[in-house]
């Protein structure tokens, strides 16, 4: 120990002399991050991005971005002598002649797969548990971007092999682009350096998926993370934590043992699932060709419930004055997405308008206390899913016998008819586990321990929480609704209107809570347990 | 005081209890061997996938269940790596859990809203230096510095002019003219309608011309496929009628909604169905949309033969073929 001590001691004051940075290394060093599993969502996203960073650029040694059109002579038979562009012919490269290549291609795949879903579980978590609220609205939008800009990362890497399918995915695209009213076509043909698919495609998207979109990442992460550092992590509430206090393990060296330990489990996930589990095996389909398409033809799942959109819209065309309107292109690929994301991105403005809450908040909440939210939340994900499910429309109704019509009418009333039904499901649920925590609160836990009482009747002993656990079901708060009258007291109309009345009916409806228990019911109520 | 509601109280964070092997000096030597053992196994993995790089060939595949044909070098290779990641990961946590220290801190939040006097001093400030500097008096210079600015950014975007050709009447046509010969994809043979039995689809293309390659870009947009039906199965106007040729019929194989290849033909119901967006379009009714998001028919071509006796288009398509676009007429 002697002299890794010194060692130490020499290396700190070596960067101290040229950086007059031992106050400041001293006090982030010790930083103190508060421990819950659901904080490690955001991290799997952090560490998937490092892979992809690294698999990704073990690929572009031998990946030909070009679609340039060569004869194939791999060692892939069933290809050999085939037409095909040379981006499509060096991914069979990678795949079958470069060894460890095609590891590292299902390595960078299943890492793009956990990124996405890495980041709508940790979007999810943030939004459940409030962790959205003041002073964190800037991260809250920052991430919303990186979801937005994922989706299209992980769209134009699976569209650079250039095979059949990802060739479908880049017409449709295409389609999209084409349908924009007014300059459609022009984006179209700039966009692709002329008529589909052109020689251009290939090679533009790669520099933004390689060098544009990565660099847009970086800078983003890093702001991300700069903020959860400067603003310190919220922690769930117990007893001992407040809103002015993080409750946690010092980062070093505690954290830097923990997380880099995660950061190589997660990776060694990532190469299991890329040894063992086959993903987009790009021989099966062949080069692209316009006329060709495989039956099938699925997304990945982040694109998924877009294209269950666009599958379920119906056939509407408008035709004036000589132009032509898609909405059956433009309301599933480019409205309702828009829509989607923009509230999901002013949320946090929404929520705090609607409640009048303008303060800091720092401790997180149980998604059931905080019903309205916690509905939305569901109501959102019910419509995500179902336009997901018609997303996979062919596949499930091979699987399950069913027609695509079937499929389809059911997600197209679906769409409409489940989101509200789940809202006000959802709300009810956390309506009834706030009734639960109050009775197990004022009454104890149920042991299922049946005692038969002198006189004959049965009862089941209630056991009496702890004081820790009390504190915990009963600290949060409980936000009165705003009161907005119809007129002020000097009998003039409120001048807020028909706004004014629109935000005291979501604030009304977002104050909808079961009254928590307090130690003076608890007193009221004596020490009857059972 | 006594009618006051009293919330439950924080009793403050509960008591640290020792692990076992903050305790017993035993169960930390074990812990440390187990640490150890897992940094060993990592290194054992990693040998085993530098072993699976040089010495197993990509040749071998075995057959393993529910992951099927497997090769061998790929799979070791990966396990390998997998498991040498896997075994740090877990050393390292399997330290940082029963070995660092493991009581927990509680640290200070200072909230971020400066004190009063700050905030003035700061609005104050901006507020003296924006005025030096003659911002809030000299709008001429504000504005012009607005309108620079805003016009610097035309500059890049004209710059991005030349992506692409202009699109033209180029999204309208395609290279079939009258008298063009019908050729199957692939191969490129001339078809006589004897070639196609009742109840056949096929894939053809336009004969290319002498000296010219067929681009991408052309089979986007040329692709036709060909069915023969009995005659008395169409539900046909005349002049629809009349662009069959003895129960063949010919449509764009590029779907009017987003351009995918309508590629699945169901013999039984005369229903071409596309795999992306599953539009279902009616064969015998001049491919009216009869299902999905497609809002318009494919485009059929008309046909006939020609003194040869191939098929041969009679004339181009009457519309643009493929997605819609705004320029579109009908």
């Amino acid at each position: 120990m002697k002299k890794a001590e010194r060692i130490g001691g020499n290396v700190a004051s070596y960067v101290d002399d040229r950086t007059g940075a031992a106050k400041w290394l001293r006090k982030n060093l010790t930083k103190v991050f508060p421990d819950h599993w659901s904080f490690m969502l955001g991290e799997i996203v952090l560490y998937s991005f490092i892979i992809l960073l690294l698999s990704g650029t073990f690929l572009t040694f031998w990946f030909d971005p070009s679609q340039r059109e060569v004869v194939y002579e791999g060692s892939y038979e069933p290809l050999q002598d085939i037409k095909m562009s040379a981006a499509y012919a060096s991914a069979l490269h990678i795949s079958f002649d470069v060894r460890g290549g095609l590891l590292m291609r299902q390595i960078h795949h299943w890492a793009a797969l956990l990124f996405m879903a890495g980041m709508i579980a940790h979007l999810m978590r943030v939004f459940f548990t409030g962790a959205f609220r003041k002073p964190r609205e800037a991260n809250w939008l920052i991430g919303v971007g990186l979801v937005t800009l994922g989706i299209v990362e992980g769209f134009l890497g699976y569209s650079l092999p250039d095979d059949l399918l990802s060739g479908t995915g880049i017409r449709i695209a295409e389609a999209i682009i084409q349908a924009i009213p007014v300059v459609g076509s022009y984006l179209a043909f700039f966009a692709f350096g002329g008529a589909f698919p052109g020689e251009a495609f290939i090679p533009r998207i790669y520099t933004v998926h390689v060098l544009l979109l990565p660099g847009m990442f970086l800078a983003l992460i890093t702001i991300h993370l700069m903020l959860v550092w400067y603003q310190k992590h919220t922690q769930y509430p117990g007893p001992g934590r407040t809103e002015k206090n993080v409750v946690g393990y010092p980062l070093m060296p505690i954290y830097m043992a923990k997380a880099g330990g995660f950061f190589f489990i997660v990776f060694g996930v990532t190469a299991f699932l890329g040894a063992v589990a086959s993903i987009n095996p790009i021989w099966l389909y062949g080069p692209y060709n316009p006329g060709q398409v495989s039956a099938g033809s699925q997304p990945d799942f982040y694109m998924g419930w877009l294209d269950g959109l666009v599958r379920m819209a119906p056939p509407l065309e408008t035709y004036a004055f000589g132009y032509t309107i898609s909405w059956n292109i433009l309301i599933p690929g480019l409205i309702v997405p828009g829509i989607l994301f923009t509230l999901m991105a002013l949320y946090p403005f929404i929520e705090s308008w609607m409640t009048g809450d303008k303060s800091e908040h720092h401790l997180l909440e149980r998604p059931r206390n905080n019903p309205n939210r916690t509905a939305i939340g569901a109501m959102s994900i019910a419509f995500i899913l179902i336009v997901l499910i018609n997303g996979g429309n062919d596949i499930i109704a091979t699987h399950f016998s069913l027609t695509i019509n079937q499929i389809m009418w059911f997600t197209r009333i679906g769409v409409i008819v489940i989101p509200p039904l789940v809202f006000v499901i959802t709300k009810r649920i956390c309506l009834s586990l706030q009734r639960a925590d109050r009775e197990k609160v004022l009454h104890g836990r149920e042991t299922g321990r049946l005692v038969m009482l002198p006189h004959g009747e049965f009862v089941e002993v209630h056991e009496e929480l702890t004081a820790g656990e009390k504190f915990t079901l009963t600290q949060h708060l409980q936000p009165k609704a705003l009161a907005v009258p119809d007129v002020d007291e000097n009998g003039v109309k409120n001048p807020q209107g028909i706004k004014g009345k629109i935000r005291a009916r979501f604030s009304q409806a977002h104050a909808e809570q079961i009254p928590a228990p307090t130690e003076t019911e608890a007193k009221a109520l004596g020490g009857g347990h059972h | 005081m006594s009618n006051e509601i009293q919330k439950f109280q924080d009793p403050g964070l509960p008591e640290h209890v020792h692990r076992k092997t903050d305790v017993d000096p035993k169960a930390a030597d074990r812990a440390e061997r187990q640490v150890a053992i897992l940094f060993v196994l990592s290194a054992l993995f990693t040998v085993l996938a530098i072993y699976a790089y040089i010495f197993i060939s990509d040749e071998i595949f075995f057959f393993l269940p529910i992951m099927g044909d497997t090769n061998a070098h790929q799979l070791f290779l990966g396990l390998g790596m997998a498991f040498s990641l896997l075994f740090i990961g877990l050393g390292l946590v399997h330290w940082a859990k029963n070995l660092m220290p493991d009581t927990e801190v509680i640290a200070e939040r200072h909230e971020f809203r400066s004190p009063d006097e700050d905030r003035e001093d700061f609005v104050r400030t901006v507020k003296e230096q924006a005025g030096a500097a003659g911002l809030g008096r000299r709008s001429l210079i504000k504005r012009t510095l607005g309108l620079a600015l805003g016009a610097s950014a035309l500059t890049p975007i004209v710059l991005l002019r030349d992506l692409g050709p202009l699109p033209g009447k180029e999204l309208e046509k395609t290279s079939w003219k009258t008298g063009t010969r019908l050729v199957t994809d692939p191969g490129d043979r001339p078809i006589r309608p004897e070639d196609l039995e009742v109840g056949a689809v096929a894939q053809v293309l336009p004969e290319l011309e002498v000296g010219k390659v067929r681009h991408l870009y052309d089979i986007a947009k040329d692709a036709v496929l060909l069915i023969r039906l009995r005659p008395s199965e169409f539900q046909l106007d005349a002049e629809r009628l009349s662009w069959t040729h003895d129960g063949i019929i010919a449509f764009s194989k590029i779907c009017s909604h987003m351009g995918c290849a309508v590629a699945l033909y169901e013999q039984q119901t005369k229903h071409l169905l596309c795999p992306c967006h599953q539009s279902t379009f009616d064969v015998t009714r001049a491919a009216k949309v009869i299902f999905g998001p497609s809002a318009r028919p494919l485009p059929q071509l008309a046909i006939t033969v020609d003194s040869d006796g191939y098929l041969v288009a009679q004339q181009p398509f009457n519309e643009p073929v493929g997605p819609s676009f705004w320029e579109r007429s009908s």
